[in-house]
């Protein structure tokens, strides 16, 4: 129970503690996707472990499935590799209670979809995420209109759940997504799947300048961002820049496990340099 | 109880079953359709459009045929058909698919898409969307393109755009995971034809809304030949269009037994079959909770039948929960029933039915016998076999 209680208390404040970190440097957070299991257990647990120090300062874990209805084809094949190498909900969970051996400040956000937790039982995911060290949750298919499935029964267990916005979410709209939403918030910036075409920089500044009338939250936007000078530019306006297709196509692409680590460590350094130098080339 | 009527709930719930769960780029849209859904079926000129089309285009009513060869052949019960085969396209599909893109004209959509499995649902849209002057893009599973490669024929000759789909088994589940993707990136034009009653609110109440004709005019037309209500009414069930189109009209009739008739595969001790109420779980998928054949983990699997349009590892919501209120009895059929029941209906009916259709043949043929011969049978015939030469052949070991 105190356990329980003190992970909770870690985890409410590790989200906020790094945006609030980042501003007094100035500057915008790199969030890293990367699916849990993928290729194989061995080499994903490596890869997490050593984004922190390759310069993510948010850690989006997948977990895995079988049909991911709002992912582009790197991020499908990124669960099927992880699939098929035996990965599951238990074995994501206990990738990052290893991580947390080593790292108590770099925040963790599960991202997925909502058969697996429904399946696994709220209740006891709940719990066990808390008690494993993760901070928040994504859940594509979970809309504010189903916020009494896991959305509110996550904040009482201190559990950020982190909303999408996104193009199609209007101002009459954007108040009821906003409502339960806790961490940051999750722009999404193209109507479309993960890792397709991607927004203009000023079309981001102007999505990210209307969020910000809405909410206090910090914003983060992602959805078709690869390379460091794209980093750099979202970097400009929003306070998080979400990677993730990029990188999982690095694992796709590698010919060893080895390769896999080193080319997607190799990508972080280089968005960290990009968002890092973001504002000061203004 | 709630009153069956009023489900689903304004949530899209059946009990526990149904809701909204999709991505919240899809929120917006599926608020959109709600809302123009509810008020496109209390106006009188759509329902009166609808009417038109499902009389001069469709071919409605379809007939209600006293199946006497078989009757007798099976000596007990007596087994009329809903003569769904006989409408335009050669399945029920279609009364949906007018419905459906009367709605997409009044909310000014232009371009369709849509998934299917055996092919029939993308037929029918295909067909809609020719005659409507609308651009049509169908996502099919790569294995059922190979397995239906007639339907695959006639939704180019309608001016469709077929795209095959290779993830996961390549059948219905990923066809409608990559319509939905779809969907999410044209948000703007595109209206999403779903063909069967599942889907986030409100395609499951939408859909069987637009099936409830044949239960409608069953009922009538029971009452003109019999001068009462059917006894029991049998349909098979993929994701269940059929079966809720003939049964939901006669829900508050207790006297009415009903039986809905899954995809058994190889049995469902192999697990390898499409039985989602008989050997599934609740889980949520393609935004409703239902039954699922699914893991421990909550991973999907890919569901087994020889009849590609109930290879679906889901089941619509309402049947969900009709089977947890017990007001619906559901049951399986096996491939080799099927095949068997294939059979029979050709020779003694001169009737080649869908294998879908077959199932639900293949259970009269187990209950019939036993009933007496004053008990009404209504069977919903949903479908023609002529897209299915191919596969029977390759299962009877034979070639044309």
């Amino acid at each position: 129970m105190t356990a329980q209680a003190n992970a909770t208390d870690v985890s409410i404040s590790r989200i906020t503690q790094r945006f609030e970190d980042l501003k007094a440097e100035g500057r915008s957070a790199l969030v890293t996707f990367v699916t849990a299991g993928d290729p194989d257990p061995e080499t994903s647990q490596a890869i997490l472990d050593g984004l922190p120090a390759a310069g993510a300062d948010i850690i989006e874990l997948g977990m895995p499935f079988t049909d991911p209805m709002a992912d582009g084809p790197a991020i499908q094949k990124g669960a099927q590799r992880a699939l098929k190498a035996g990965q599951n909900q238990r074995k994501t969970l206990e990738m990052v209670r290893r991580f947390r051996a080593h790292d108590q400040d770099t925040p963790i956000v599960l991202m997925g979809y909502y058969n697996p937790i429904y399946r696994y039982g709220v209740e006891a995911f709940l719990n066990d995420a808390a008690e494993a060290g993760i901070d928040g949750l994504i859940v594509v298919d979970l809309p504010p209109e189903h916020d009494g499935e896991l959305c509110l029964p996550a904040a009482e267990k201190g559990l950020n759940f982190i909303r999408l916005a996104t193009p199609t979410t209007d101002d009459a709209r954007l108040p009821k997504v906003l409502e339960n939403t806790s961490g940051f918030l999750y722009y999404v910036s193209v109507a479309g799947v993960t890792g397709a075409g991607s927004a203009s920089s000023e079309a981001v500044e102007k999505a990210v300048e209307r969020l910000k009338l809405h909410s206090r939250l910090p914003v983060a936007v992602g959805f078709g961002i690869k390379t460091p000078e794209h980093a750099a530019m979202v970097a400009r306006s929003a306070d998080a820049v979400v990677v993730g297709s990029a990188l999982v196509n690095t694992v796709e692409q590698a010919e060893s496990p080895q390769a896999a680590i080193e080319g997607v460590h190799s990508l972080t350094r280089a968005l960290a340099q990009g968002v890092r130098t973001a504002r000061q080339a203004r | 109880m709630t009153a069956l009527s009023a489900l689903p709930d304004p949530q899209g719930f059946f009990g526990d079953f149904g809701g909204q769960f999709v991505a919240e780029t899809l929120m917006p849209l599926i608020l959109e359709l709600q809302g123009c859904y509810e008020a496109a079926k209390d106006d009188p000129a759509f329902r009166e459009e609808l009417a038109y089309f499902q009389r001069d285009y469709v071919g409605r009513p379809s007939p209600l045929y006293f199946a006497e060869r078989l009757t007798e052949h099976f000596g007990g019960a007596k087994i009329y058909f809903k003569r769904e085969e006989l409408n335009h396209t050669g399945a029920h599909k279609i009364n949906n698919c007018i419905g459906q893109i009367l709605l997409a004209k009044r909310m000014g959509k232009n371009r369709i898409i849509a998934e299917t499995g055996a092919g029939m649902h993308g037929v029918a849209t295909a067909t809609v969307a020719a005659r409507f002057g609308m651009k049509c893009v169908v996502y099919m599973g790569a294995t059922d393109i190979d397995r239906q490669q007639a339907n695959v024929f006639r939704m180019r000759l309608l001016g469709a755009e077929v795209i095959p789909v290779e993830s996961g088994m390549g059948t219905l589940k990923d066809a409608m995971n990559e319509a939905l993707r779809d969907w999410v990136t044209n948000v703007d034009d595109t209206f999403y034809i779903i063909g069967t009653v599942a889907g986030p609110h409100p395609y499951p109440a939408m859909v069987r809304d637009f099936q409830a004709v044949i239960g409608h005019e069953t009922r009538d037309q029971m009452l003109e030949k019999e001068q009462r209500l059917p006894d029991s009414l049998v349909a098979c069930i993929g994701g269940g269009s059929n079966a809720m189109g003939l049964f939901h009209p006669f829900l508050k009739d207790e006297s009415v037994h009903m039986i809905g008739v899954e995809a058994g595969g190889h049995g469902i001790s192999t697990g390898e079959h499409a039985a989602s109420l008989n050997g599934g779980e609740p889980g949520v998928l393609h935004g409703n909770r239902t039954y699922l054949l699914q893991n421990v983990d909550g991973q999907i699997q890919d569901a087994h039948s020889i009849s590609a349009g109930l290879d679906y590892p889901g089941i619509g919501p309402e049947h969900a929960y009709l089977h947890s209120t017990k007001r619906v009895e559901y049951v399986s059929i096996t491939d080799q029933e099927a095949i068997d029941a294939f059979q029979l209906c050709c020779r003694k009916e001169g009737i080649i039915p869908a294998l879908e259709t077959a199932h639900a043949l293949a259970e009269i043929a187990k209950r019939a016998p036993e009933l007496p011969e004053d008990h009404l049978m209504v069977v919903n015939l949903s479908g023609r076999g002529d897209k299915d030469m191919t596969s029977v052949a390759e299962y009877l070991g034979d070639s044309f």
